[in-house]
Order: C-alpha cells, then sequence, then structure tokens
C-alpha cells in the first residue's frame, strides 16, 4: 500500500535506467541522507561517533571493495586487510613527506597505490581459480604484513613500529573531534559507495558478474578476462585502499602493521556473507552488523548483571561469530540483503496477500 | 616435451640450483647444509601433517575445510585438558571419540544443510565451523599454555659422527613425529586401498552422483571422512603441541599448511606429502641464507610466495587433477 509503483510511469530511457526508478525509494534515500547528514551529528553522543558510527562507515567501504571482488567478479580474496595496510601506509608517507598536500589528494593517491599493489596481485588470478587463488591472496597478505613491519622505510623507522597520523589538514582546516570526523568519513563514503553502485549497473559491472558466473562462457562471448579480473582487483583494492587509509587516519590515529593482519581480513569476508554477497546495501548491512554484535555481545551479560572475565567474552563472542555464519549460511546463502529485498516485495503488497 | 612440461622442469632446476647454492657458494659445509636440509624435511613433515587433513576431506566432499587447524587446537586441547585426569591411553581414545562425535555434528549441522551450495559458500560455512571451535575449545578446556608430554624424548642427537667431523645434529623428537607420519600414510593407504569403506571414498571422491547411484551413502561417508580427518588433526595435535605446547597460536599451523595443499595439488594425498617436504625444506633453507639479507622473519611468506610461482607455471598443483573447463 504505501510502497505502491501504481501510476509512476517511465517515458524515457533515462527514467527507465535511473538509480532508484521508485517515487518513494528516492524519498527514502533523501530522507536518510538528511537524517544522517542534518540530524544525527545533533542527536548522537560521543560514544556513538566513535564506538560504532565512524568504524561502520569505514569498514562497509572497505566491505563493498571487497564485494566488488569476491561478490561481483567471483575471485575469492584473503588478502583485504594487507590492501588496508597499503592504503594506510601510503597515505601516512604522503602526509609525512608532503605535508603541503590536502588530505583528499593524500586518500585518493592512497587509494591508486593500492590499486597498483592489488592489480599486481591480481595477475595470478589470470591462471589460477577457486580456491587456489585464495590461498595465492594469503601470499599477499603475509608479505605486505612482513613488508610494513620489517622495511624501516614505510615506518619513517619509527622505532617501535607503530606510527601516528599527523593533524587532518583539509582545506586549512584541521579535522577534529567526533562529528567533524563523522561528516567527513560519511561524505567520502557516500560519494564511494554511488560511485560503486553505478560501476557494477554498468558494462564493467555486468562484465565482472559474467567473470563470476562463468569465465570461460564470458570470454567466449567476447569479455577479455585479462581486463574484467584486473580491473576488478584495482577497484577492489582502490575501495579497500581508501578505507584502510580512513581506518588509520580518523579511527585509530595510532597504528603497528598488526592492525591490518589476515583477522581484518576474515572479518571483512564475513561482513560481505552476512550481509549478502553482490549487492552493495548489503556490505552497509553486514558491516552494520558486523560491527554491533561484539558491542552488544559485550553489554548483554552486564546488563543481566552476570560477572563474566573478557577472556570468556571474546571466546564466546567467536563462537557466536562462527554459530551465526553456519546460520547465515543454511538460512539464508544471500545474507542480509536478500532479507532486505524481500521485505521491500511484501511491503509493495501489504495489505493484500497478492 | 609439452610446454607445460619444460616448465616444471625448469621450476625444479631452480629449485634445486637454489637449494645446493649455499654450499657451492662456500657458504656453508656440507655437514651444516645437510643439518639444514633434514631440518627442513622433518617440518615438512609436519606441515604434511596438518595438510592431510585438508585433502582427505576434499577429496571425499569437496570441502575446502578451513576449519582443519581449529580441529588439531581443539584435539590436542581436549587430549592435554583429559590427561591431566587420567592415563595417556584412556584420554586418547576419549578424544578419539570426541572427533568422531564433532564429525558427526558437522555433518549433521553444517554439510547436510547446505547440501549443493557452491563450493565458496561451503569453505565459509568451514570458516564459521573454525571460528566457532576456536572459542568452543578455550571456553570448555581453558585459555593458557599448557604442556603436552606423551615421552617422546627431546634431547637432540647426534649422528654419523664417522662421515664428518662434529656429526650431524638431529632433533630426536621431528625424527619420532616423521616415523609417526609415515606410519599414518602408510595406514591411510591401506585404508583406502584395501578396505570397503576406503573404495567407497574413492568411488565418492571421484563422482558424487556415481556413487550414490550404486548405493553408497553420502553422508555416512562424509562422517566417516570428517573422523579420519579428526584422527589426523589429533596426530597433528599431539605432535605439533608436544613440540611447541598447546595454545591458541597451534591453529596458525593451519595456515602453513595451505600453501603445502595448494603446491601439492587439493586432490593428492602423495601430493600433501611432497608439497609439505618442499615447503619445509624451502622455509628452512631461505631463513637460513636468504632471511639475513631480507631482514629476518621471511617464513612467513616464503612458503606462500614459493606455492605462488609454482602454481604459475602449473595452476592445478603438483598431483592435482588437470582442470578443463567445458560452456
Amino acid at each position: 500500500m504505501i510502497y505502491r509503483e501504481t501510476g509512476q510511469f517511465k517515458t524515457t530511457y533515462a527514467s527507465d535506467q535511473q538509480l532508484f526508478p521508485i517515487l518513494q525509494d528516492r524519498i527514502f534515500v533523501i530522507a536518510f541522507l538528511v537524517f544522517a547528514f542534518g540530524a544525527v551529528p545533533f542527536i548522537a553522543t560521543d560514544y556513538l561517533f566513535r564506538a560504532i558510527l565512524t568504524p561502520f562507515l569505514i569498514l562497509s567501504l572497505a566491505a563493498i571493495g571487497l564485494n566488488i571482488l569476491v561478490g561481483y567478479c567471483g575471485q575469492l580474496s584473503l588478502g583485504t586487510g594487507g590492501f588496508m595496510a597499503v592504503g594506510a601506509y601510503a597515505a601516512y608517507n604522503l602526509a609525512i613527506r608532503l605535508p603541503s598536500l590536502n588530505l583528499l589528494v593524500v586518500f585518493v593517491l592512497a587509494g591508486l597505490c593500492s590499486t597498483v599493489v592489488g592489480a599486481l596481485f591480481g595477475i595470478p588470478s589470470l591462471r589460477i581459480k577457486g580456491f587456489y587463488l585464495a590461498v595465492t591472496t594469503l601470499a599477499a597478505q603475509f608479505f605486505l604484513d612482513w613488508a610494513f613491519a620489517r622495511v624501516g622505510w614505510f615506518t619513517n623507522y619509527s622505532s617501535s613500529g607503530s606510527v601516528s597520523a599527523p593533524p587532518l589538514l583539509f582545506f586549512g582546516h584541521v579535522i577534529e573531534g567526533p562529528v567533524e570526523k563523522y561528516l567527513f568519513v560519511l561524505s567520502i563514503v557516500c560519494v564511494l559507495a554511488l560511485v560503486a553502485k553505478n560501476l557494477t549497473r554498468g558494462a564493467i559491472g555486468r562484465s565482472w558478474m559474467a567473470m563470476r558466473d562463468m569465465d570461460v562462457a564470458a570470454e567466449v562471448i567476447g569479455i577479455r578476462p585479462l581486463y574484467a579480473k584486473l580491473t576488478a582487483f584495482a577497484v577492489s583494492s582502490f575501495f579497500v585502499g581508501i578505507a584502510g587509509a580512513l581506518w588509520a587516519f580518523i579511527y585509530l590515529g595510532a597504528w603497528e602493521p598488526l592492525a591490518f593482519d589476515v583477522n581484518r581480513s576474515f572479518e571483512l569476508l564475513f561482513m560481505i556473507i552476512i550481509g549478502g554477497l553482490g549487492s552493495i546495501v548489503g556490505s552497509f548491512l553486514g558491516a552494520a552488523f558486523i560491527v554491533i554484535l561484539p558491542l552488544a555481545l559485550n553489554q548483554f551479560p552486564t546488563a543481566l548483571g552476570i560477572p563474566i572475565s573478557t577472556a570468556t567474552i571474546s571466546e564466546i563472542e567467536l563462537m557466536v561469530f562462527g554459530a551465526l555464519i553456519v546460520f547465515f549460511l543454511i538460512a539464508e546463502p544471500r545474507g542480509l540483503a536478500r532479507l532486505w529485498a524481500i521485505g521491500k516485495e511484501k511491503l509493495r503488497l501489504w495489505p493484500f496477500p497478492h | 616435451m609439452s610446454a607445460s612440461r619444460r616448465n616444471l622442469a625448469a621450476f625444479f632446476a631452480l629449485l634445486a640450483v637454489g637449494a645446493v647454492m649455499p654450499m657451492l657458494a662456500g657458504q656453508a659445509r656440507f655437514p651444516q647444509w645437510l643439518e639444514i636440509v633434514l631440518g627442513g624435511l622433518m617440518s615438512g613433515v609436519l606441515y604434511s601433517l596438518v595438510a592431510l587433513g585438508l585433502v582427505l576431506i576434499f577429496k571425499a566432499s569437496g570441502v575446502f575445510n578451513f576449519a582443519q587447524g581449529a580441529m588439531v587446537l581443539f584435539a590436542a586441547l581436549s587430549l592435554v585438558r583429559m590427561m591431566e585426569k587420567m592415563p595417556f591411553a584412556v584420554a586418547l581414545a576419549l578424544t578419539l571419540a570426541i572427533m568422531v562425535a564433532l564429525a558427526w555434528l558437522v555433518e549433521r549441522l553444517v554439510l547436510r544443510p547446505l547440501v549443493n551450495q557452491d563450493g565458496i559458500v561451503l569453505f565459509m560455512a568451514t570458516l564459521g565451523v573454525a571460528y566457532f571451535l576456536d572459542g568452543f575449545g578455550q571456553i570448555v578446556w581453558g585459555n593458557d599454555v599448557y604442556t603436552l608430554d606423551v615421552g617422546m624424548p627431546k634431547e637432540p642427537k647426534i649422528i654419523l659422527e664417522k662421515m664428518f667431523e662434529g656429526g650431524i645434529l638431529v632433533n630426536t623428537e621431528d625424527l619420532i613425529a616423521a616415523l609417526i607420519a609415515a606410519i599414518l600414510v602408510a595406514a591411510l593407504a591401506l585404508f583406502f586401498q584395501k578396505t570397503s569403506t576406503g573404495r567407497a571414498l574413492r568411488a565418492v571422491a571421484d563422482d558424487h552422483q556415481a556413487a550414490q547411484s550404486v548405493g553408497i551413502p553420502l553422508n555416512r561417508i562424509w562422517v566417516i571422512v570428517w573422523s579420519v580427518a579428526g584422527l589426523v588433526a589429533l596426530v597433528a595435535g599431539v605432535v605439533w603441541g608436544s613440540k611447541l605446547g598447546v595454545q591458541f597460536s597451534l591453529q596458525q599451523v593451519a595456515l602453513k599448511a595451505l600453501p603445502v595443499v595448494i603446491l601439492g595439488g587439493f586432490t593428492s594425498i602423495p601430493g600433501a606429502i611432497v608439497g609439505g617436504l618442499l615447503i619445509g625444506l624451502g622455509e628452512k633453507l631461505s631463513e637460513v641464507y636468504l632471511g639475513p639479507s631480507f631482514g629476518g622473519g621471511i617464513e612467513n611468506w616464503f612458503a606462500y610466495v614459493l606455492a605462488l610461482v609454482f602454481l604459475l607455471f602449473r595452476p592445478e598443483g603438483l598431483f592435482g587433477e588437470r582442470h578443463i573447463d567445458r560452456v
């Protein structure tokens, strides 16, 4: 009833191809953005910004990047943490060595560095497929971990191996405080999510999906595997690299290579499985789920008044994580995004059964 | 000789040159070099033990079982905690029972509902199982570092004293571990070749549908395979646990087994053994001779890069089945 398309006619190709063809969707998205930009900064607490909103947005961006590679192009990657690290350390080195550079330029260049490294490690995908490829992406992860821990130049010869981000200078203004950081991240994530959505709707996204569904058939109908796979690796690494730079500069502030280890890669993989493979909305939903779950699990026993040690909580967290992943795969292999789509479909018909 | 054969030969020639190089270059004396080679081969055997479990499950059910490392940790933890209360033999039997129960549960709760799903979905499900087992094992059995003492001699031994001056230092523990691994592989080979269950397992590995159509119960086969993998995990857990102590980092051993399986090929038991030996050897030699010029710590990624380079020559691994794509 509420969500009804009756009377919305599409009279031009442009209106048929637009991002949100249904009026209610457009209203919802605009209202949501207005709320996120206009209302949230006034009503949310510092804790909410620091512990939930900012990490959620940054990890969503990384999840979008990984989803492009795994969900859209079908190339299983376990090296996301390494590519995030490339973005983070590239941004650090650019900011340290060229202090006059605008922060946005730093982030874009960091993303480009990550793109180059990602495309480089994507080259084996032309010959190696499936699980063999997944394991070789671990090579990228471990090699990059080692490089950032051992090669002094990357960390500017910091003796402890940990580095801290310089002040976030943005057009002569230093970004400080949780609200400003939140707005900065939100703007970047919105723009990049729009880019990702349109890329996956376009010719290049279709060639990725053809590669995923059956690479030999895709090659037969004229899609170049070299081009399709390497662009997927490159675009994916660009997103992941920027997410890594944001994670390091905005969320962590000071970090060491351990912040981007193989567990980060798995965490991102879980986000896109639970959120839904091959879906931009799913990346957001999955990231929200994985960010909020540990916090909720932490609060739960304290709220009930049961004293549990932090070690036990982290172990319960592992168990719940594992069980939830298996549960999601069995109940809905296409993730939260599928549930979202089903919900929308139900809303279209409600209150009528057909 | 086909082009891929030639590439393969070139790869091995390079590897051999790389392995012998330090000695020829006068960096090392022969006994010292031999010592390193032996050490590498023996740690390779240990990698093979974990890789074997992975290969068994992949062969029979097409599942890339990421939980193998977690199973190793879980088995070792169960054994070490139960040994505090009962004799070794009883604890071993009980742990084995637990691993069989675990196999049954995994088949019932994870594999059966996911039948006919993509390989990637099944792989991620085993990731979930791995997380669950890590948490569960530590809650039930505790999260300290436990020493597992099954009576393996720890002192190193000096052999071939007559041939070389000073002899060669060999770790007895590694020697016994290699022996255990050899016995295990022989037993598995017998089981697969000579028993009717083993034959059924091979039939399932060959073709699920054909096996089912001649009356082989798939579900039971999966339970058996996961149980065997559990047994292999237990053996690996005992060997690794008594070497490094039973602790959380033990499950990292599984990450070391991954390059081994891709080097050897996912579907080949001999591949797991040979791959393990190659990786162990390459890792040790590179650590000793290449490590200093890289700044050390390269053993974390060297095995992966070695496997990656190898896959570029032969994408299905050393003994893996050649993959033919049809549209």
